[in-house]
């Protein structure tokens, strides 16, 4: 009963919140709601009780993604500015579009039978996470975790060179 | 009713058994979400005001002055008195703001603050959550908490308090960093992100002896990135009142301006918290090995004493630095955290590891 309370509470933050981001015309309020949107998923993976994943909601999108954009935005634009309205073919057709998009997947969901597993649910602990990770055996993900990395690292490099300051006999002077 | 104060085990599971023997178990999980939640909020409020109260004796004693000492024993009511002030104050709203976001900021700013002191365990059994992923979640809510600093900043639309919200962020984000990996370093040691599994590994020595070398570089990282991301001097270029007149909460007033005011206090009961939990046993009482005369006179002194004991004298050490040493420029504060406090953070890690391996801890 609590548990399907804080469900419906949390599937509405998720639903009100997306239709409020795509629709709001002030660009940070977009990125609040956004925001509420990912904290409210890492709620419901709370509910499913696979803590790790939640904290990595928070810490990923909302602590990591969400601070990025809004930073971006802060930079560029202004409070005064809003986005344009957009015009009316735009909206009718994208609602079209994502209603199609729901009524598929409701559809789907709806024509598939579940079977319930007898198998009990799994907890997976941050230490089954960990040992995982570093795992070499079948079931390991020691080779994905290193290229993940490098994939980081080069990424990591691409941005440094893309923002590095051309070196300049001029700009000698603020690096004393 | 069962009640000991070194323990609140029991006190917990009696006053549960009392609610739920009496009334459905709806009612028993809204009540008791009702009385921790005034518990948390009267916590925060006091501790908040005793913390103002504390950092102004403390400056005065540091600059030769006596501080406080009109309104009630040594200056004791003062700050209540200041916060009544602070409560019957005009709410302005400025004009050109995002009323919307310039509202919700100071509310994302308090409530990352409740939820992180909800992971605390301040005695035996006085702990509201305990995940295994303890540690981590404590530093994943406290990424969210700069949101509100951001908001705050833009949505004032004031060009100094957006200039306080950027240099803000860009601390806070840097720092966090440093303050991860140093709990990293003391996790290799501990073996578990579990808040109570990290204080129970220390009843038989705090970290900070058992971790050694590694665990005291880890300490003192922790102590200055914990400081700087509670923009407290001397890292406290966002709110720098002598360039920015107050930062990211310049156009605050009232009760908006007094939730910014007690999270920024509650941010560093936060780290000396943290500190405690994970360098000096959180309320396990100072103990060296087991079973000995000297750790029996040592748990002679109730736990929840020992917790609030230490907590602070961390932040004692937090206000000293304030009153102590002048403002860092703000490439000073990004060169210390890049430059410096980052690779010295990496390589410990690795001795950390070593020394794990090794089995030269004790």
């Amino acid at each position: 009963m609590n548990n399907q309370v804080m469900f419906v509470f949390l599937a509405l933050m998720i639903l009100v919140f997306s239709v409020l981001t795509v629709t709001s015309r002030k660009i940070l309020r977009a990125a609040v709601y956004l925001l509420f949107v990912l904290v409210s998923t890492a709620g419901i993976y709370f509910q499913l009780e696979y803590t790790f994943l939640a904290a990595v909601q928070l810490t990923v999108y909302a602590g990591g993604i969400v601070v990025l954009i809004i930073f971006s935005i802060l930079l560029t634009s202004h409070i005064s500015e809003k986005a344009a309205v957009s015009e009316w073919k735009q909206s009718v057709l994208s609602t079209l579009a994502s209603g199609a998009g729901a009524l598929l997947t409701l559809l789907t969901i709806y024509k598939f039978t579940f079977v319930p597993s007898p198998e009990p649910a799994s907890t997976s602990t941050v230490t089954d996470v960990g040992t995982a990770l570093i795992s070499t055996e079948h079931n390991g993900f020691a080779l994905p975790f290193e290229v993940v990395s490098i994939l980081l690292l080069a990424a990591m490099i691409g941005a440094i060179i893309v923002a590095r300051r051309e070196k300049d006999k001029n700009m000698n002077s603020e690096n004393k | 009713m069962a009640f000991s104060i070194y323990d609140f085990t029991d006190l917990a599971q009696s006053i549960h058994n009392g609610l739920s023997s009496s009334l459905t178990p709806v009612w028993t999980t809204v009540i008791e979400w009702a009385i921790i939640g005034i518990l948390y909020i009267l916590f925060v409020a006091l501790f908040g005001l005793f913390l103002v109260y504390a950092e102004r004796k403390v400056c005065a004693a540091i600059q030769q002055r006596i501080g406080p000492n009109r309104v009630g024993p040594y200056g004791f009511i003062q700050t209540i008195a200041d916060f009544i002030k602070l409560l019957m104050k005009e709410i302005i709203n400025p004009k050109g703001v995002d009323h919307f976001l310039y509202n919700l900021a100071p509310y994302i700013v308090i409530a990352t603050v409740f939820i992180i002191i909800s992971m605390f365990p301040f005695a035996p059994g006085l702990q509201s959550f305990d995940f295994d992923i303890g540690v981590f979640f404590v530093t994943a809510v406290s990424s969210v908490g700069v949101i509100g600093i951001l908001l705050a900043g833009w949505s004032s639309n004031n060009k100094y308090s957006l200039i306080g919200g950027i240099r803000s962020g860009a601390q806070i984000i840097s720092y966090e960093l440093s303050v991860g990996l140093s709990l990293i370093t003391m996790i290799i040691l501990s073996g578990t992100m579990q808040i109570s599994g990290i204080v129970n590994g220390q009843a038989d020595g705090w970290f900070l002896f058992k971790g050694h070398i590694p665990a005291f570089i880890a300490f003192v990282i922790f102590i200055i990135a914990g400081t700087a991301e509670t923009n407290r001097g001397p890292f406290d270029l966002p709110e720098g009142e002598s360039e920015l007149t107050g930062g990211f909460h310049t156009e605050y007033s009232g009760i908006k301006f007094a939730f910014f005011f007690l999270a920024e206090y509650m941010n560093l009961f936060i780290v000396a918290a943290m500190v405690t939990i994970v360098f000096l046993g959180g309320w396990q009482p100072l103990h060296f090995g087991t079973g000995n005369g000297f750790n029996a006179a040592m748990d002679l002194l109730p736990p929840i004493i020992w917790f609030f004991l230490k907590v602070c004298t961390i932040i004692l050490l937090i206000m000293w630095f304030k009153w102590t040493f002048p403002r860092l420029r703000v490439d000073q504060i990004l060169t210390l955290e890049w430059k410096y406090l980052l690779p010295i953070n990496l390589f410990n890690i690795i001795l950390m590891s070593v020394v794990v391996l090794m089995g030269w801890h004790w």
